[in-house]
């Protein structure tokens, strides 16, 4: 068995849950990481769409900015924001991949302050294109570290909808229909969310973790799938490409 | 006509009211004359304390590096900032503590570089007056600043925090009853975008992305553009398909080569990483980040000593050949 790291691991489960042919708009960091890894394997297809105007490039070295000259590296177009977030809008982004300082059961992202708004602990960058991209697309996919200051009971601030409230919540602020979280892709395991009751629930879990793991590291109380697969390790293939070619600087697999 | 069912508590800064704007609009100068000056005598000319600046490009992307240096160095003080896509350009812009009211859609991160922590401090002080938004939102603040509007409807953010510390009202849709986000058009006093290539009049061509540069540079009410360099307006009229910001729209042209730096150039130069990173590290002690600052800007008349400063021509043909692709050998990189 190849030996790998946490981080590894997440990029690599994360990579996988994009399937070839979608759509998927990308923050920055990680979830970069996983599209351009999905992208030298299984989806060679996928069109990945960048918040500044990129749309399906062939990335030749992971991005730094999700405005860059590699988001727009032999791609079929270099347009806007509008762009992006409006096709976003009309329904044809069928995910999106965000990080996130703090999530909540519900999937709720923050990535505002910590602490009150009015005077923060740490003040954050804010929403950028998250809240957006977020609002829109079907479905949303989340990477991070599995930390019990991370999955927290209630978060600061509610920068990106989740579900919101719970079930109906985002149809009834007004959010478009049918759209919501998706999957949660940790370095423990991979979550999902209960149809019925919209919280987060425990799905797969990788190599080396059990649920007490996960529920360790968790700040609030997770739900289980009816069945709880485990997670398959990352093949030789995927660690080399993720290796060799998406970070050969090691910016995020090396955090 | 509409019924506004919520509304977020955070303060508007700019007036949306379409008829003042037209008014602007009404006097504004069409004549085609040179408009090319020096980056200084634009920022002398154009900016002035209490206004609304908005910054073109994506943070260290097709940045106007320049008028932000120039800004810092004239001491500009008590502006709105727009907080939109900005990453070098807010961390320039808070080194010299220029604004005190911020409408905030991304600031403080530089992405995947990290948080400057000088900037993290300054929002942190106390000192400035904040309004949530997000990219998107600002983007379509500024469309509808460009349409001559005084709204335009998004369906994000409904149901967030940052809605709650926007300036936003939800409402319904006259037709369908749907809720919407609606968002104040947003005409900034002054804005300044780096473009590939630019006549002595204003008109512009940009190669890449655009962001929402074409709406900035419709929305504001004076815009200064740094090229990378100036082109004859034969050239201009040889392919009109090319140009994306007529010569109405702008003040000043400042012929300003490598003026995105640090920031990342589309066909042109990428972004100086190590450079990036000196900035993260040197603003972690608050004194040596007032040396360096002393060095780099306040102690530089103009952006072209800035990038003698940083290595010259010498770098940015390193930074020429990463963006593409190209492989140094050792030596020469």
């Amino acid at each position: 068995m190849a030996e790998y790291n946490t981080m590894e691991m997440m990029i690599v489960a994360a990579a996988r849950n994009l399937e070839d042919g979608a759509t998927v708009g990308v923050g920055t960091g990680a979830p970069c990481a996983a599209a351009m890894l999905a992208q030298k394997t299984h989806a060679p297809k996928l069109v990945i769409m960048f918040e500044a105007g990129g749309i399906s490039p062939i990335l030749p070295t992971m991005p730094i900015s999700v405005g860059d000259s590699r988001t727009i590296h032999r791609a079929i177009m270099a347009s806007g924001m509008c762009e992006i977030m409006e096709t976003s809008q009309r329904g044809m982004v069928d995910y999106t991949f965000l990080g996130g300082a703090q999530i909540d059961m519900y999937g709720n992202l923050n990535s505002t302050v910590i602490g009150d708004w009015h005077k923060p602990k740490v003040r954050l960058p804010g929403s950028g294109g998250a809240n957006d991209f977020a609002s829109f697309c079907w479905r949303i996919m989340v990477i991070t570290p599995q930390d019990v200051k991370r999955f927290v009971e209630k978060v600061s601030f509610i920068t990106t909808p989740g579900y919101l409230t719970g079930p109906g919540a985002r149809e009834k602020a007004g959010l478009p229909k049918n759209t919501g979280p998706h999957k949660v892709i940790t370095n423990m395991a991979i979550l999902g969310y209960d149809e019925e009751t919209k919280r987060m629930r425990v799905e797969s879990i990788h190599e080396g973790y059990s649920f007490d793991d996960v529920q360790k590291n968790c700040g609030f109380q997770l739900l289980k799938a009816k069945e709880i697969v485990k997670t398959p390790v990352p093949t030789a293939h995927e660690l080399e490409i993720l290796r060799k070619e998406v970070d050969p600087n090691r910016y995020i697999i090396g955090r | 006509m509409f019924d506004v069912v919520a509304q977020g508590e955070g303060p508007l800064f700019m007036d949306p009211d379409a008829d003042k704007a037209r008014e602007f609009f009404r006097h504004k100068n069409r004549a085609l004359v040179s408009k090319v000056m020096t980056v200084k005598e634009a920022v002398e000319k154009f900016v002035h304390d209490g206004e609304y600046l908005a910054i073109g490009g994506f943070g260290a992307n097709r940045i106007p590096t320049a008028v932000c240096h120039e800004i810092v160095r004239q001491k500009k003080k008590e502006m709105i900032f727009a907080g939109h896509t900005s990453t070098h350009d807010f961390q320039i812009l808070a080194a010299g503590e220029v604004f005190n009211r911020c409408d905030i859609a991304y600031i403080i991160g530089l992405e995947a570089r990290g948080l400057s922590p000088n900037a993290r401090r300054y929002m942190e002080s106390g000192k400035v007056k904040g309004c949530e938004w997000t990219n998107y939102g600002m983007a379509l603040r500024l469309k509808a600043a460009a349409m001559g509007v005084s709204f335009a409807p998004g369906r994000n953010a409904m149901g967030t925090d940052t809605f709650k510390y926007s300036a936003i009202k939800v409402a319904k849709c006259p037709f369908t009853g749907q809720n919407y986000s609606l968002y104040p058009a947003l005409w900034p006093d002054v804005s300044a975008i780096h473009v590939h290539e630019a006549d002595i009049y204003g008109n512009a061509r940009v190669k890449g992305i655009s962001i929402a540069d074409f709406e900035l540079a419709r929305a504001s009410k004076h815009l200064l553009i740094t090229c990378e360099r100036l082109v004859h307006n034969e050239e201009i009229r040889r392919d009109p398909t090319a140009t994306v910001i007529p010569y109405y729209l702008v003040d000043a042209v400042c012929e300003v080569p490598f003026g995105s730096y640090p920031g990342n150039m589309a066909y042109e130069y990428f972004s100086d990483e190590d450079h990036l990173k000196l900035w993260l590290k040197v603003e972690e002690d608050a004194g040596k980040f007032k040396e360096f600052l002393d060095k780099y800007i306040y102690g530089t008349k103009d952006f072209n000593e800035y990038l003698e400063l940083c290595g010259g021509i010498q770098r940015i043909n390193q930074l020429r050949a990463q963006e593409h692709l190209i492989e140094l050998s050792k030596k020469e990189a």
